[in-house]
């Protein structure tokens, strides 16, 4: 749009436009250097404040956070795939009766904070750890949300793939399971990946229920090898650890979008946005 | 019954909310303006600026963002008011999303209209100031709506840092209500959902109020 809102740049404009970039490029890298330079006078680059990832064993101590993230954010995974599908099938069912009570409590599972479900679900079934808490909390939340892209993958299918199905015989579920969930799980693919980014980045979460999990295990590092000297290398190092996977996953998912050509129905778009936050 | 004995309360926490939500709103809204202008502006290094921002953001996890601001600027000698900080990190973290919002608002205003302005001779300034942008405002704001609705589902991770919201009132309140749990979470559930509900319903109606007009 932008090309067509102002003629093609001639090369006077073209030579403006280079320079002006040179410069605010310069400037930012001034601001980065000088944010860089106030750190090293604080002492924050100093070997005395990095020298304990020489030691094996707060790599373990991290790694064994990072593993409970990844297992968590594994399990919820799994479950809110099956919980989606569960969604769908009810919010999609041909019983008012079933549909209409779904779509309430689907719109109440969306509407409140995955933080306060993990609380319920800490408090109100006694016996269940924080990370069950945490994880169920993700599938219910994440379970709804993809519950919606499948539904909505469902309708936008011509009607006559259904049509079919029930004409050879299928029963009603087996035309959904079988021919309509499959095609809407393909085209949605792009949002449920994104979801999954999502996912795991809600399982940081469970550190303010008391989940024993990445960023705790750091602070806990920390608080032991003291954390006015450490916790700032320590917490550099465990959002490295988040952007790496993370941008890995979203890569992923852009990839998918990319390769199917792939526009994003709008009601669609707009729910995986305000999940995504 | 716990709900209504401690209504008060309730409500102080939910104008707390409302306070973060109002705020964070009032703060990242500009900056996501700014931010969505670089990404589209033909400037290479402003573009690569606030696109790196937007994915280190984007893929950290919130409560990074907020440990970042308690904990770790602290350390760094940068000491701030809890409101303060916890405004801060909901503002860094959801301007790149209202940036995106604002993004693909304008990219919905279908391109003929800019071609249609330009061709009857319009310059780049009648043209965005007299064709796009009215059309994009009104387009962009179901997505800011629904960027909001995310945001005050956020706001309950300052709770868990020392603000005294509707998640943080729920703990509250069980500690003291410890035979009436569900009632009183129920009640921080239903308190969420008379922010985010209404705000979907708006966003909803503005949308088809959108395409019907075009």
């Amino acid at each position: 749009m932008t090309s067509v809102l102002y003629d093609v740049p001639g090369p006077k404009a073209k030579v403006r436009a280079r320079v002006i970039s040179w410069i605010t490029g310069l400037i930012v890298l001034a601001l980065l250097a000088y944010t860089g330079l106030t750190l090293w006078q604080k002492g924050m680059w100093d070997p005395t404040r990095w020298d304990i990832f020489n030691d094996p064993l707060v790599w373990a101590v991290l790694l064994r956070g990072l593993v409970v993230v990844l297992q968590s954010a594994l399990v919820a995974t799994v479950l809110a795939l099956l919980l989606g599908m569960v969604f769908a099938l009810l919010r999609m069912s041909s019983h008012r009766a079933i549909r209409i009570p779904t779509t309430i409590v689907l719109e109440f599972f969306r509407g409140m904070p995955v933080l306060l479900m993990m609380l319920f679900i800490l408090l109100a079934f006694p016996g269940v750890s924080a990370f069950w808490a945490v994880v169920s909390a993700l599938a219910v939340y994440n379970g709804a949300i993809i519950g919606e892209a499948l539904r909505s993958g469902v309708v936008a299918l011509p009607k006559g793939q259904r049509e079919a199905g029930l004409a050879i015989g299928l029963r009603p579920l087996q035309a959904r399971l079988l021919i309509e969930f499959p095609q809407a799980f393909r085209t949605m693919l792009p949002i449920i990946v994104a979801q999954i980014v999502v996912l795991l980045k809600d399982t940081a979460l469970g550190y303010i229920v008391g989940q024993v999990a990445l960023i705790r295990e750091g602070e806990l590092l920390a608080e032991f090898v003291g954390r006015q000297q450490y916790f700032f290398s320590i917490f550099l190092v465990m959002l490295a650890m988040y952007l790496v996977i993370n941008l890995t996953i979203s890569t992923i998912a852009r990839q998918l979008a990319k390769r199917r050509g792939f526009t994003v129905s709008k009601v669609v778009a707009d729910e995986s946005m305000s999940a995504a936050t | 019954m716990v709900i209504f004995d401690n209504l008060p309360l309730y409500l102080e926490a939910f104008l707390q909310t409302l306070a973060l939500l109002l705020l964070t709103t009032v703060l990242a809204l500009p900056l996501g303006a700014v931010i969505a202008a670089m990404r589209i502006s033909p400037i290479g290094s402003l573009r690569a600026t606030a696109t790196v921002y937007t994915e280190i953001l984007r893929n950290t996890p919130l409560v990074l963002v907020f440990i970042f601001c308690f904990v770790v600027l602290p350390i760094l000698g940068v000491i701030l008011p809890f409101m303060f900080s916890a405004v801060l990190a909901l503002t860094l973290y959801t301007a790149p999303f209202f940036a995106e919002a604002i993004r693909s608002g304008i990219n919905g205003v279908p391109v003929g209209q800019a071609e249609a302005a330009r061709s009857i001779g319009m310059t780049f300034g009648q043209t965005v100031t007299l064709v796009v942008l009215p059309q994009a405002i009104r387009s962009v704001i179901p997505p800011i709506i629904n960027v909001m609705i995310a945001l005050t589902k956020n706001t309950s991770i300052a709770g868990g840092f020392f603000i005294f919201e509707l998640f943080n009132s729920g703990r509250r309140l069980v500690n003291e209500n410890g035979d009436q749990v569900i009632l009183a979470l129920v009640g921080v559930a239903a308190f969420y959902l008379l922010i985010t509900i209404p705000l979907g319903q708006l966003a909803d109606f503005l949308e088809r109020r959108v395409v019907i007009r075009r």
